[in-house]
C-alpha cells in the first residue's frame, strides 16, 4: 500500500515540472532585482520574475504560479517599502516556505539599503496610496542599484557559502563596470540638468534627483488615483504658466492622459522603460539606463 | 582731466540737448559721450562679476546648509526607524471594512425560500430599504517566529457581534506545509474562503446559500501542503466541530466534519492565469432543525439526523492585457456543487413527530464573469442554477412533505465603481426565481470601504 502511494506520488509529481535543484532559486518581485540577481549570480542562480515591466507592481495578484514559485524559492528579492503590500503577504503566508519569511536570510528588501525620498510627513489615505516609508521606486537611480548590489551579493554569499567566491568576484566585476556606466550616463545626460518635466505617477523621484530633472506637476491627483479630466486641465493651466519639456510615464502605465497633455501643450510624451523589459532596448540593467537616457535626450531636443 | 570731463559731461547731461546746440565742438562732445558709455559698461561688468561671485558663495553656503539638513534628515530617519520603546509599537495591523446597502425587493424577504432545498444558515436576501451590511474588523499580526494570528469580527446591523474568523497558523513549518487552527472559512471551493467584502456581487451565489448556508466556516484544524512543483499544486485537509449548516451542534467528542480539497493553477503566457479545484465536505448532522412548509402549505418545524456529503468543483480564469489588471481585466469563475444527504427526518417535531428515512441528491452551479472595461469601472453578470434532483421523504413522510420538481434560478447584473483601491460602490439588479411560482425582482445599492492597514487579497 505504501509503495503504491509512493508510486502514485512520484507519478503525480512527475507530471509537473520540478524546479531546478542545483542552483539558488530566486523569486524576484520586480524585473530589476531579477536582472541584478542574474548579474551577480550568473549560472549559480535561477531567477523567476514575479512581474514584468508592463505590469503595475502595486496591482499584482497573488497568482497560483507565484505561490508555486514562492514555495520553491531560496530567496525572495523584492523592493519592499510596502510596494508589494497587496500580494506579497499572501505568498508568504500560503506558500509554506519557512526560508523566505521576513527576518530570514531568504527575505531581501532592496529599499532597506538606500536612502528613501518623499517620506510622507502626514500618513493619511486622503493623500492617496502613500507609502509610510517613502517612495519605493528606488531603482530609477543607478547609484541605488549599486548600493543594492553590494547588499544582494552579501546575501547570496550568505545563502550559498560554497559559491561565495563566485558571487564576490562577479560583484566586483559588476560594481566596476556599473560605476563606469554611471559616469558615462551622467556625462550623456548632462544637458538634461534642470529640464522641467511633468510625471504621470510619482515613479521617478530618484531618476529626477539623479539627473537634476525638475518635476513641475504630477498627472495623478493623488498617488495611485487615476487622473481626472479636471485635474488634467489644472496641470495644463499650470504648465502654460510654467512651461515644461516633456511628460514622463512608465511603460506599464496607460498613455492616454500623457498623450492628451503632450498634444495639447505641444510637448513630448515619453514612455520610459522603467525597468528591465520595458522596451526593446532595455533587455538588461545597462540597456535600461541607456534607453532611458536616450529617450530623455531625444525629447529634450 | 578725467574728472573735468566727467563734470562737463554731467553738466551737459543736466542741461541736455539745448546746451549741445551751443557746444563749440561736436566731435569733442561725441568723444566724451563714448567715454562715459565705456565707463558705464566697465562698471556694470564689474558689478555683474561681483554679483556672480556673491551668488556662487551663497549657493555654496546653501549647499552646505542642504547637506547639513540632509545629514539631519538621515539621523532623524535612523532614529525614527529605530524600534521605539512605547508599548503600542507591537500593536497588530488593524483594518476595518465599512459596508452598507439599499435593497429594493419586489417580494417580502420573510417569505424567501429555495424550493426543494432544506434551508440552513443565512439564505435570505436581506432587509428592504436602507441597512447596514456587515462591518468587519480585522486584526492580524505575527505572534512569534512560528505563528501568525488573525481575528475577523463581524458587526451585524442588528448590533450583534460575530466571530467570523479567529485562527492561528504556522509560518515556519516549511516543506510547503501550513497548519491552521481555530475558527476559519474552509478552503473548499473558490469563493468560500473569501470574505463578503471581496465578493464581486452583493450576495453569495444561490448554490452557496442552498448547500453551505451562504459560506462554510468551522471551528477546527486545517493542514495544507503546496507541492514543490513549478505548477501550483495544493492539497488540504480539515477536521472540525461541524456545527454549522449542513452540519449541526452535536454535543459529542470527536469531529463533526471533514473536508479534503486540492487546487491546481498556473499562468498561460503573461495574459492568462487560472486555478481549478476539487473539494469534498462531509458533515454529520444531529437534530438539524429547520422550518418549512408542508404539502398543505402550513409552516412546520422538522429535524434531520444524518450525513451530508458535498462534492465541489471550482475554477477561475483571469485575463489582463500583459498581465496588468490596473486598466482592463476579465475574470470568469464557476463552481459546481453536488450534495447527497441520507438520514432520518422527523416531520413536525412539535406535534406529529413522525420519523422516516430521508435521502436526497441535489446539485447546482453558478457561473459569473466580471469585466473591468476601464480603470475604476466594472460590469458583471452571474447565472445561478439549482437542480432539486431526487428527494425521497420515505413512505410515511411523503404524505406530508413533497419534493417538487423545480429548478431554482437567478440572474444578476452588476456595475461597480471604485474611486480608489479602498472604496467601491455597486449597483446590482437581479431576477430571483428561487421560490417556485414567485419572481423576486431585486435592486441593490452597496458601498464597501476599507480603512486602516492595506489588506492583501487572495487570487
Amino acid at each position: 500500500m505504501q509503495r503504491l502511494l509512493k508510486l502514485l506520488l512520484i507519478a503525480v509529481l512527475g507530471a509537473f515540472p520540478l524546479p531546478a535543484l542545483a542552483a539558488l532559486n530566486i523569486l524576484a518581485c520586480e524585473p530589476e532585482w531579477g536582472a541584478l540577481a542574474n548579474e551577480l549570480g550568473g549560472n549559480k542562480v535561477t531567477v523567476y520574475n514575479a512581474t514584468t515591466a508592463l505590469q503595475d507592481p502595486h496591482r499584482i495578484q497573488a497568482r497560483p504560479s507565484l505561490l508555486a514559485r514562492a514555495r520553491n524559492a531560496d530567496l525572495l528579492a523584492c523592493t519592499g517599502g510596502e510596494l508589494e503590500a497587496g500580494w506579497l503577504p499572501i505568498l508568504l503566508r500560503q506558500s509554506g516556505n519557512a526560508n523566505i519569511q521576513p527576518g530570514k536570510a531568504g527575505y531581501f528588501e532592496a529599499a532597506n539599503y538606500v536612502q528613501k525620498l518623499e517620506i510622507p510627513a502626514r500618513l493619511d489615505r486622503a493623500e492617496g496610496d502613500v507609502h509610510a516609508s517613502g517612495n519605493p521606486h528606488i531603482h530609477t537611480d543607478p547609484r541605488n542599484i549599486a548600493l543594492v548590489a553590494d547588499a544582494l551579493a552579501k546575501r547570496l554569499s550568505q545563502l550559498d557559502p560554497d559559491n561565495a567566491a563566485h558571487y564576490q568576484a562577479r560583484h566586483r566585476a559588476f560594481a566596476d563596470q556599473w560605476q563606469a556606466a554611471v559616469l558615462r550616463w551622467e556625462k550623456q545626460a548632462a544637458p538634461l540638468k534642470g529640464t522641467p518635466v511633468v510625471v504621470q505617477h510619482k515613479a521617478f523621484p530618484y531618476l529626477s534627483r539623479w539627473l537634476g530633472l525638475q518635476e513641475i506637476a504630477v498627472l495623478e491627483p493623488k498617488p495611485g488615483i487615476e487622473s481626472s479630466s479636471g485635474h488634467l486641465s489644472e496641470v495644463f493651466a499650470q504648465i502654460t504658466r510654467q512651461p515644461v519639456k516633456m511628460v514622463l510615464r512608465a511603460a506599464y502605465q496607460d498613455g492616454r492622459s500623457s498623450e492628451w497633455l503632450a498634444e495639447k501643450a505641444r510637448i513630448h510624451a515619453v514612455s520610459l522603460p522603467f525597468t528591465v523589459g520595458g522596451s526593446a532596448q532595455a533587455q538588461d540593467l545597462y540597456g535600461l539606463f541607456d534607453d532611458t537616457i536616450q529617450r530623455l535626450l531625444a525629447a529634450a531636443k | 582731466m578725467f574728472r573735468r570731463k566727467l563734470i562737463a559731461s554731467g553738466i551737459s547731461m543736466m542741461l541736455g540737448a539745448p546746451l549741445s546746440a551751443f557746444a563749440a565742438d561736436n566731435a569733442e562732445m561725441l568723444q566724451i559721450r563714448n567715454e562715459i558709455r565705456s565707463m558705464k559698461q566697465s562698471y556694470e561688468a564689474r558689478i555683474e562679476a561681483l554679483e556672480q561671485r556673491l551668488q556662487r558663495a551663497e549657493a555654496k553656503a546653501g549647499k552646505a546648509d542642504n547637506r547639513n539638513a540632509q545629514a539631519e534628515a538621515v539621523t532623524a530617519q535612523i532614529t525614527s526607524s529605530a524600534p521605539s520603546s512605547v508599548s503600542n509599537a507591537f500593536n497588530p495591523a488593524i483594518s476595518l471594512i465599512l459596508s452598507g446597502t439599499y435593497s429594493s425587493l419586489s417580494q417580502d424577504p420573510a417569505n424567501y425560500r429555495i424550493t426543494g432545498f432544506i434551508p440552513g444558515g443565512e439564505i435570505e436576501p436581506g432587509t428592504r430599504g436602507f441597512s447596514l451590511a456587515e462591518s468587519e474588523l480585522i486584526v492580524s499580526a505575527n505572534i512569534d517566529p512560528n505563528f501568525y494570528g488573525r481575528l475577523t469580527l463581524a458587526l451585524a446591523p442588528d448590533n450583534t457581534l460575530g466571530v467570523e474568523e479567529a485562527a492561528v497558523q504556522t509560518t515556519t513549518l516549511g516543506h510547503g506545509l501550513t497548519a491552521k487552527a481555530g475558527r476559519f472559512y474552509s478552503g473548499i471551493g473558490y469563493l468560500n474562503e473569501q470574505h463578503p467584502h471581496a465578493w464581486d456581487f452583493v450576495d453569495a451565489p444561490l448554490a452557496y446559500k442552498a448547500f453551505l448556508g451562504r459560506q462554510y466556516g468551522n471551528d477546527g484544524m486545517q493542514l495544507k501542503w503546496v507541492a514543490p512543483t513549478n505548477t501550483f499544486l495544493e492539497f488540504g485537509a480539515e477536521a472540525g466541530r461541524g456545527s454549522n449548516f449542513p452540519g449541526s451542534e452535536r454535543n459529542k467528542n470527536g469531529t463533526g466534519s471533514y473536508a479534503l480539497f486540492a487546487h491546481v493553477g498556473d499562468d498561460i503566457g503573461t495574459d492568462h492565469s487560472w486555478r481549478a479545484g476539487l473539494s469534498w465536505l462531509h458533515n454529520t448532522a444531529k437534530s438539524r432543525t429547520y422550518d418549512d412548509l408542508d404539502s398543505a402549505g402550513n409552516m412546520v418545524s422538522n429535524s434531520l439526523d444524518g450525513n451530508s456529503r458535498l462534492w465541489l468543483a471550482d475554477f477561475v480564469w483571469k485575463w489582463a492585457p500583459n498581465g496588468n489588471p490596473a486598466y482592463r481585466n476579465f475574470k470568469l469563475q464557476g463552481e459546481y456543487f453536488r450534495r447527497q444527504e441520507i438520514g432520518d427526518l422527523t416531520f413536525d417535531t412539535v406535534n406529529l413527530a413522525s420519523i422516516d428515512r430521508y435521502s436526497a441528491t441535489q446539485s447546482g452551479w453558478y457561473l459569473q464573469g466580471v469585466y473591468q472595461f476601464m480603470p475604476r469601472w466594472r460590469v458583471g453578470l452571474r447565472a445561478d442554477r439549482l437542480d432539486s434532483g431526487t428527494v425521497d421523504y420515505g413512505s410515511v413522510n411523503s404524505a406530508n412533505l413533497s419534493a417538487p420538481a423545480y429548478n431554482p434560478s437567478r440572474n444578476s447584473l452588476m456595475f461597480d465603481y471604485s474611486p480608489s483601491e479602498y472604496s467601491r460602490m455597486r449597483l446590482q439588479l437581479a431576477q430571483d426565481k428561487s421560490h417556485q411560482g414567485v419572481t423576486d425582482n431585486q435592486l441593490f445599492l452597496q458601498y464597501i470601504m476599507s480603512l486602516g492597514a492595506h489588506g492583501a487579497h487572495k487570487f
